[in-house]
């Protein structure tokens, strides 16, 4: 196809990518300074303005000449990759400002290597999603992922965060070379890379369904869609906190807009059976992910695992959208896609906003397991407010912005009108048990998390001396926790910016509407007025303390805790994480291996340890890892250092080529 | 319009008004099973008097979410009492939420409840909080499955649309329903800290859940939680009678339907509290353990009423 005009949104977002590197080179060359970090926020509040702006209209295209001979860069920019755009930008905003504050406690040299990576990270996820040929897209997919890798092991001293970040390189590497078959498969054999090739294309029903279980594998390994999600929990602990959150809050959908990009835009029609896998998929990570939550004592990693159970409710909503389009019921897959990418925007936000506030926490206090804190809403009260918006907002409640997309997911999932299949009329509402049962556990992970680390009396006795975050970072959360707030009172909004990429996806959209009323199927079927529901509560709010003060009194008298007559309390005797947990873990045992280690009653230095690991670990990959070395011990048996045997080898090689060309 | 509002209004100040009547109501009518003299029907109405009078004693490690959780916990309810239709359909608040909504509504006063539980650090309330989750985890979803199940029949989660629909569209038997009814009393025991999940009267430390959440409150504060706690009970009945026995309640504008409307609340309020009294004088509170057996009963009630709604009446 002949490049259309390259228009100028485009060009601004390709431009803003390369600012970025610009930043980073010079971040390498003249050290780090936090200016430099305002600028990459700067950058990414500018791409999430240019991809509004290219909001609603036609798709732009453009060829950069940079790259090898005759493979020019081809970039584009649609109604999809304005959404994820704008995710990058927004978070990206919020992230930045904090790193500025956070990445000062570096030493110099770290610094400078922090700063190339972080901002070639950014670049290289905006370039993800604006590219239009599979090989810039590659190209781009490993910039990512090395970059990442680079920033995962920035502690490279510690032995488990190298190990953290092997991990996290070879899932990474497994899943792009499943990519890059997937384009194969898909390419075909007419020999150009470009994706309007690939749409054009025709690949059989088969080859189609290869193409679409390789790229869900590749995708999958990138979002962490269990089985695939063990580089997870590892790699977002080890990364520094901003890293966490980009990770976590940005990376993780960029698989999710190559899932769509490929399943819904490459790929020519997708039969009903791709939508069942998916939710299949979706809501197993939903509720591995939050059963993991439940039990974890590290901040750090209960949000990873939380970032698996968020992904899996994503994935199970494009399911849907896929099922019913398989069925065309066109509008109800709007109404599923929309709440998927609803989720993604507010997964972004929250997640971004609650991994920063994990970091801020990790710098006053210099740990991240929930055993030694508590109490820090006195030391930290910034960070506690701001942190409690991003615990509501993940835990589904109204009028946040999780509380939306789940709402619309749930919707999606109870209009099930007469699908031709019974067994899917009957299954899809059921599947929307799993999804209640996942968002009221994701409460208690987040009671658990906010309690046991900002509530009740400190653990130890250092946390007297936790300061409050600096500014930078202060701004930075703020930013993400005001997306949350504004996200969840004005969803049409949201729905605005999405309306345009399902329109493209599924060629239906939910009906943009105005006003204070979000009924997307019509009001007699269900409505949801956030802000009038915000207005009254406050209102019954403020109403209530003016009643109780005007009408009775506002007497107030201090004294020590009562806590039934029990004299002796201190911080040490408050429910630990573990112990929050334990419940969860009793109800759960069959998923995970629990470790445990009980005192003896009288010992006089009493130790308890408790560790639950996952059993997929156990049943997937310490198989898979025995079998990899024991296939590279049968291969070296082949070297023994003699030359005449590897003369031999390379004889046998050429033979048995000349035996190909000869043919 | 405006009629419609004042409306809103009257009905969801006698929500609140009404609330602790019915507590009494509750209490009296165990007494009279245990074969004790009953209090006056008004005790509860004189408690919470009393508590407002009072200082509030506030443990030294406060925070100030410990004293806005009170407030925020009652305006929940208050806002959960106003979208449940009670005396007439379809009020001019009621689209504001749907039935997911309410849920949320209810699962953020838990939060506020289960933080605020927290806050103070001692023992009891953290264990309190945590019992408190646990319940929670497992209740919520099979209300929401109640709730789906309804809402397929009717076609809608609006409240007013699932209450139009099964008082004056169709009538029709639904034994998806009996299954849902049979859960959403399994949950309602749950929700409101009643027995056999929780005693409400226990004074036993190491028993309790809702107790042990509320040990550090005092004064005013101790007085709206117990509101709140009283307007929960009201509006799960309320909830009750307008999924399953919604008869009476009178469509939107019709004013002569309205005493009927008024009686019909007051016999369903008084039936439905007799029963818990019969139930809860019955039935002995299970171990913490046994909860999720019982829980996970009624998520699977209300599942199974989803299948028969497919199975026998789509």
């Amino acid at each position: 196809m002949a490049p259309t005009d390259p228009a100028l949104p485009l060009e601004l977002a390709w431009g803003c990518t390369l600012a970025w590197v610009a930043l980073g080179v010079l971040q390498l060359f003249t050290g780090a300074r936090s200016l430099y970090y305002a600028a990459s926020a700067l950058v990414g509040l500018a791409l999430a303005g240019i991809a509004l702006a290219a909001l609603g209209k036609p798709a732009q295209a453009m060829i950069v000449p940079l790259g090898l001979p005759d493979l020019p860069l081809h970039l584009r920019l649609d109604a999809l990759s304005v959404v994820f755009l704008t995710v990058q930008g927004l978070a990206a905003c919020g992230i930045s400002l904090h790193a500025a504050g956070y990445f000062r406690s570096l030493d110099p040299a770290t610094a400078r290597t922090v700063g190339l990576w972080y901002n070639l990270f950014l670049a290289g996820m905006a370039l993800v999603v604006l590219t239009d040929d599979a090989y810039a897209f590659m190209v781009a997919w490993e910039l990512m992922a090395l970059a990442s890798y680079f920033l995962v092991t920035t502690d490279h001293a510690v032995e488990e965060i190298r190990h953290a970040g092997f991990l996290y390189l070879l899932m990474a590497h497994v899943g792009a070379v499943a990519l890059l078959l997937a384009f194969g498969v898909i390419q075909g054999g007419q020999g150009a890379y470009t994706f309007d090739v690939m749409r054009a294309a025709t690949p059989s029903p088969f080859w189609a369904a290869v193409a679409f279980l390789l790229a869900v594998f590749g995708f999958g390994a990138k979002a962490g869609l269990v089985p695939l999600h063990v580089w997870l929990p590892e790699a977002h602990p080890a990364a520094p906190s901003p890293v966490s959150a980009l990770m976590s809050g940005v990376m993780l959908k960029t698989a999710i807009y190559g899932l769509l990009r490929v399943t819904l835009d490459l790929l020519p029609s997708q039969p009903a059976w791709w939508g069942t896998l998916l939710i299949l998929l979706g809501l197993v990570s939903t509720l591995y992910g939050v059963i993991f939550a439940a039990v974890q004592s590290d901040i750090k990693r209960l949000l990873a695992w939380s970032s698996i159970e968020n992904i899996g409710i994503i994935v199970t909503g494009i399911g849907l959208a896929l099922v019913f389009r398989a069925e065309s019921k066109a509008g109800i897959a709007a109404l599923a896609l929309t709440a998927a990418l609803y989720h993604v925007l507010n997964h972004a936000l929250m997640k971004g906003l609650l991994f920063l506030g994990t970091g801020s926490v990790l710098h006053a206090t210099g740990t991240r397991l929930m055993g030694g804190l508590g109490g820090l809403i006195r030391a930290m009260p910034w960070t506690a407010t701001l942190m409690l918006i991003g615990v509501f907002a993940i835990a589904g409640l109204p009028p946040l912005n999780g509380f939306v997309s789940e709402w619309l997911l749930l919707q999606a999932f109870l209009f099930t009108p007469g699908l031709a299949q019974p067994y899917l009329n009957m299954i899809i509402p059921v599947a929307a048990a799993a999804v209640a049962l996942a968002a009221a556990l994701a409460a208690y992970v987040m009671v658990k998390l906010y309690g046991v680390t900002f509530l009740g009396q400190p653990r130890s006795a250092e946390l007297a001396h936790a300061h409050e975050a600096g500014w930078p970072e202060r701004l930075g959360m703020l930013w993400l926790a005001a997306g949350c707030v504004v996200l969840g009172l004005v969803p049409m909004a949201a729905l605005m910016l999405v309306a345009p990429a399902s329109q493209l996806l599924l060629g239906a959209a939910l009906p943009v509407q105005s006003g204070l009323l979000l009924a997307p199927l019509g009001a007699e079927r269900a409505s949801f007025a956030p802000g009038v529901l915000l207005a009254v509560l406050l209102f019954m709010l403020l109403a209530t303390l003016l009643w109780v003060r005007l009408a009775y009194h506002s007497r107030v008298r201090h004294a020590a805790a009562w806590d039934c007559g029990y004299p002796e309390q201190d911080g040490r005797m408050q429910d630990t994480a573990e112990g929050f947990g334990q419940p969860i873990r009793h109800v759960f045992d069959a998923f995970m291996k629990v470790e445990r280690e009980m005192p003896d009653a009288f010992d006089p230095k009493p130790r308890y340890r408790g560790a639950t690991r996952d059993r997929l670990w156990i049943l997937l990959y310490t198989p898979l890892a025995r079998l990899v070395a024991w296939l590279a011990e049968q291969a070296a048996r082949a070297q023994h250092g003699r030359i005449q045997w590897y003369l031999f080898y390379s004889f046998a090689t050429l033979t048995f080529l000349l035996f190909f060309v000869s043919r | 319009m405006e009629s419609g509002i004042a409306l809103q209004l009257a009905q969801t100040l006698l929500a609140v008004l009404a609330a602790p009547l019915l507590m009494g109501w509750v209490n009296a009518c165990r007494a009279w099973l245990s074969n004790r003299s009953a209090p006056s029907l008004l005790m509860p109405y004189r408690q919470l008097r009393r508590l407002f009078h009072k200082d509030v004693v506030l443990a030294n490690q406060a925070s100030p979410l410990f004293r806005l959780a009170p407030y925020a916990i009652f305006a929940c309810m208050v806002l959960a009492a106003g979208i449940v239709p009670t005396l007439m359909n379809d009020l001019p608040f009621s689209p504001a939420a749907d039935a997911i909504a309410l849920v949320g509504l209810f699962a953020m006063a838990r939060m506020f409840q289960t933080l605020a539980a927290m806050d103070v650090g001692t023992a009891f309330g953290t264990l309190g909080a945590r019992r408190e989750m646990f319940v929670a985890f497992l209740a919520e979803p099979a209300l929401l499955m109640v709730f789906f199940t309804a809402s397929l029949i009717a076609r809608s989660t609006a409240l007013p649309t699932i209450v139009d629909v099964f008082a004056h569209q169709r009538f029709a038997i639904y034994p998806s329903l009996a299954f849902a009814a049979v859960a959403f009393w399994m949950v309602s025991t749950a929700e409101n800290a009643r027995i056999p999940v929780d005693n409400p009267t226990t004074h036993l430390e190491l028993t309790m859940i809702h107790e042990a959440m509320i040990l550090e409150y005092s004064g005013r504060h101790l007085a709206l939680i117990e509101w709140a706690v009283a307007l929960k009970l009201f509006t799960y009945s309320a909830l009750g009678i307008a999924l399953f026995l919604p008869w009476g309640i009178a469509p939107v504008g019709d004013w002569t339907g309205l005493p009927l409307a008024l009686a019909a609340l007051t016999l369903k309020l008084a039936m439905g509290g007799f029963t818990l009294a019969v139930l809860e004088t019955l039935n002995a509170k299970m171990r913490l353990f046994r909860v999720p057996e019982f829980l996970g009963t009624a998520f699977l009630l209300a599942v199974l009423g989803m299948l028969v709604h497919f199975l026998l009446e789509v």
